[in-house]
């Protein structure tokens, strides 16, 4: 372990709350019209953990492994172990994504597998962002509609994940099915991209699912 | 709108999702406190304006969010090569103009 202030960032007593816990999505479940083209569910307060380190140091890259079970996945791909996900960010910097209330373990768990002497950084950031998934057989052409980014199989396929521009915002978008789509999404702009969602995925239909 | 390629990346990715971040290989002074005044403003303030090929430092500022470089012609705003930081250029004004293929990095 480091000498890092190391803690349990979420008290168990306290109720947390999703960036769009004001949308009132479960609610919404079941409303709309049948066939609907678009479905979104929010994976929310799930534990998303930045991850930094060099990936040529083969002590940070088994460390990780050791820890995660997953290898350090290269530029623009996502692995997934499980209910867990490991994504490339930039040359050194990752996203983990574990399930809620996992997030102090896996930290704990990485610390130990990485050691004193490695430069590295762990950084929970769970409350700073949230994870939409959208299915559907017309989520692509909803995609299509708010980035300018390729979504096309044959440039993006299952298991590629980008940071790029989305409705004139910034988010990263992963593929993780042949028709599951999901956006990592900043609390700040939760809201806005919340709304463009509804108005993109109008003419397909959207269903919220629980 | 043109196509830039991220090295880090290592595809083509839109312009808007860059920011040019001005001239690179600017080295700081090993001993700020040997440089006179001159050197030191030189080093802070000014930069070149060339008619031709020009070194920069861009940002994929909405991808990886990771500096690199770009050597680029000012009068056609043709993007000749990226490359990381720390690496030297292959096209540049002295010779070795040979252009890279558009795979690596060339308008689109």
């Amino acid at each position: 372990m480091t000498a890092v202030n190391v803690y349990k960032q979420r008290p168990d007593k306290i109720e947390g709350q999703s960036p769009l816990h004001h949308a009132g999505l479960a609610e919404l479940v079941g409303k709309g019209k049948s066939g609907a083209g678009v479905h979104l569910r929010e994976k929310k307060l799930l534990g998303h953990l930045t991850l930094r380190g060099d990936a040529k140091d083969p002590a940070f890259a088994g460390g990780v492994h050791k820890a995660l079970g997953v290898e350090l996945p290269v530029a623009l791909t996502l692995v997934a172990n499980g209910s867990l996900s490991l994504q490339w960010l930039a040359p050194d910097e990752w996203l983990l994504i574990v399930p809620r209330g996992e997030e102090f373990a896996t930290e704990k768990r990485l610390r130990e597998a990485l050691g004193n002497e490695l430069h590295y950084a762990v950084v929970n950031v769970s409350g700073g962002q949230t994870l939409l998934e959208l299915s559907g057989p017309k989520v692509r052409e909803m995609l299509m509609k708010s980035t300018s980014y390729d979504v096309h199989p044959s440039n993006f396929p299952v298991g590629k994940a980008v940071g790029t521009h989305f409705a004139k915002t910034q988010l990263v978008i992963r593929h993780t099915a042949e028709e599951t789509w999901e956006l990592v999404v900043r609390r700040s702009f939760a809201d806005y991209i919340w709304l463009w969602l509804q108005d993109a995925s109008a003419e397909f239909g959207l269903a919220i699912e629980a | 709108m043109l196509h830039i390629f991220c090295p880090h990346c290592g595809e083509l990715r839109s312009e808007e999702e860059f920011h040019a971040a001005g001239q690179a290989h600017i080295a700081r002074p090993l001993d700020p406190n040997a440089c006179t005044d001159e050197e030191w403003g030189d080093y802070l303030f000014f930069r070149d304006n060339p008619r031709g090929l020009h070194h920069e430092l861009w940002l994929h500022a909405a991808g990886c969010r990771k500096y690199f470089n770009a050597t680029r012609h000012t009068i056609s705003y043709e993007i000749l090569e990226t490359y990381k930081i720390g690496e030297k250029p292959s096209v540049t004004e002295a010779g070795g103009s040979e252009k890279k293929p558009v795979a690596k990095g060339v308008t689109a």
